[in-house]
């Protein structure tokens, strides 16, 4: 190697000190002491407790019931918008995509309070609604309201991910199609969605993953009342009560991998996707 | 396509949008009017409009104090971010093009792991000892620095791959620079623009973090969203107030980006 190729590794130092002390430290250490346990050591102990804990497998279950019904509204909700989107004028076009492209920004705490405000006890859609008649009662503070809330977040990321997308779908293939004596349902169930299948799995597993992690919002929400994995995770190392980084730590190793199983199948989908030729 | 068909399409399409529009304004509509509602409970509409919520969150010194420490944080997590990765993006795409595939893996995991998951071994490892961190704005600084690095990454590579680095470095040492002039002098001011949109971008996100924030220093440094969080328990037209000024503060910053961003397309 010469000099220049050693100066330029130095470099590269200061990056890595930064990384490895802030982000991968933290992970090594909640990887050790995911299997270490204070009263017997070495060994899966953390990890057999979680999956014969009913309090545990509540939180597992409800982080992912939660993930995957707000990710499943929230790209329908973005694939209708994001293909209407297409369809109407620049102007409305752009002002749209630039307003869900600033509401991407407005999630956890802020957004949590928004929803209060509308959705609460008191708040006046609840209100309204009830006024007409259409429902009894409305819980923001239980699943049902979790999953609106989290379904909401989810949509500009779903819009911002899927609207480009659509590049893969050739307009003249519509008219040929068309041509071809295709109707609508038939040209979107044998050409359409075939083609934007590898996008729509792609962001819905990224919609999963952002749910899956997601704590401001369920935090600011509920006080840290409702059981899902990070709340649970978060209330063992910072909470007033049981503290036990170790069994924290467990729990951690369970949502990394679930991300990390998303993370995976994401960048296989993206190696495997439909690439239109520019 | 009949005219009558088309038009029904065009009406279709054009209520979709806005429906889509509607959804996602009305979250902060209602809080902009509960911000400017004098009293508001337990009915459709509120009873009179005032702007002093305004007037008293604009007053408030732990507000005023909260904001400096969030714009303090989120700016100097950036200029770290800016230190670190502009030279690793220089060295591995002049000298080492082959990290570049390793560096995509290791920009997945802040993405792979939720800061929920780090905040556990950085509580234990930064909350004594020698690199005792936890409840001081060093440590926020550098895990935003991890939060926003995938972002920042991603968006200098499609830059430094549009200005063609080899061909500028030859050509300016071609003309008698070093590495080092022609790294400063010829390449950074070429990346300057699109720099400053993955800083806004990054920086509005970085704004509204709370998780590290929360767990990590909570009051002992507190950052706007943990006074948002902390405000629970006081009025809620206080904490519209809050959010609807952090939310245009925001606004404002991807406003910008969006226009600079424009601006170098055309």
């Amino acid at each position: 190697m010469t000099r220049g190729k050693w100066l330029a590794l130095l470099c590269l130092v200061p990056f890595a000190v930064f990384f490895i002390v802030f982000q991968i430290a933290p992970l090594v250490w909640v990887l050790i002491h995911s299997v270490q346990s204070e009263e017997s050591g070495w060994g899966l102990d953390n990890f057999t407790r979680i999956f014969s804990s009913k309090f545990y497998l509540q939180a597992i279950q409800h982080s992912l019931e939660i993930s995957f019904w707000s990710s499943l509204f929230g790209i329908v909700i973005a694939l209708l918008g994001s293909y209407s989107l297409r369809r109407v004028d620049s102007r409305l076009r752009n002002f749209v995509n630039a307003f869900a492209n600033m509401t991407s920004n407005f999630s956890g705490v802020p957004l949590a309070f928004a929803f209060i405000i509308l959705l609460g006890f008191n708040g006046s859609i609840t209100i309204m609604l009830k006024q007409a008649g259409i429902i009894q009662d409305f819980n923001l503070y239980s699943k049902t309201g979790l999953i609106i809330l989290y379904t909401y977040f989810q949509i500009p990321l779903g819009v911002l991910l899927l609207y480009p997308a659509f590049d893969a779908l050739r307009e003249d293939w519509r008219e040929s199609a068309a041509l071809l004596g295709a109707n609508s349902w038939q040209f979107w169930r044998h050409i359409g969605l075939p083609v934007l299948t590898p996008a729509l799995l792609g962001t819905f597993v990224i919609l999963l993953a952002n749910a899956l992690g997601a704590y401001a919002t369920v935090y600011a929400l509920t006080t840290g009342n409702f059981n899902v994995l990070p709340i649970r995770i978060a209330a063992m190392v910072s909470g007033d009560i049981s503290l036990d980084p170790n069994m924290a730590s467990a729990l951690a190793v369970i949502l990394v991998g679930l991300m990390t199983l998303v993370t995976l199948v994401h960048q296989w989908l993206l190696k495997r996707s439909y690439h239109v030729a520019r | 396509m009949s005219r009558a068909e088309s038009t029904t399409a065009s009406v279709y399409h054009r209520s979709v949008v806005w429906l889509l529009f509607l959804i996602l304004l009305l979250p902060l509509l209602g809080t902009l009017v509960y911000s400017i509602a004098s009293s508001w409970s337990a009915t459709v509409l509120p009873s009179g409009f005032t702007l002093k919520w305004y007037s008293q969150l604009w007053g408030d010194p732990r507000f005023l104090t909260a904001f400096g420490h969030s714009l303090l944080v989120c700016v100097a997590a950036l200029v770290l971010s800016v230190v670190l990765i502009l030279p690793l993006l220089f060295v591995v795409h002049y000298h080492f093009p082959r990290l570049d595939a390793l560096m995509n893996i290791l920009i997945l995991l802040p993405f792979a792991v939720p800061p929920v998951v780090s905040s556990v071994g950085l509580l234990q490892l930064y909350g004594s000892g020698p690199l005792r961190m936890v409840g001081t704005p060093w440590i926020l600084i550098g895990c935003y620095f991890t939060v926003a690095l995938p972002f920042m990454y991603r968006a200098i590579t499609n830059n430094l791959q549009a200005i063609n680095l080899r061909d500028l470095m030859d050509a300016a040492q071609l003309l008698g620079a070093s590495t080092w002039q022609a790294a400063f002098l010829v390449v950074l001011p070429n990346l300057r623009k699109g720099l400053m949109v993955a800083l806004l971008l990054s920086f509005s996100f970085l704004f509204g973090e709370f998780v590290f924030a929360n767990i990590l220093v909570g009051t002992q440094y507190e950052t706007l969203q943990v006074f948002l969080n902390n405000m629970r328990n006081s009025s809620g037209h206080f904490t519209s107030a809050l959010v609807i000024s952090y939310f245009l503060f925001v606004l404002v910053l991807t406003w910008v980006a969006t226009f600079l961003n424009k601006d170098k397309s055309q």
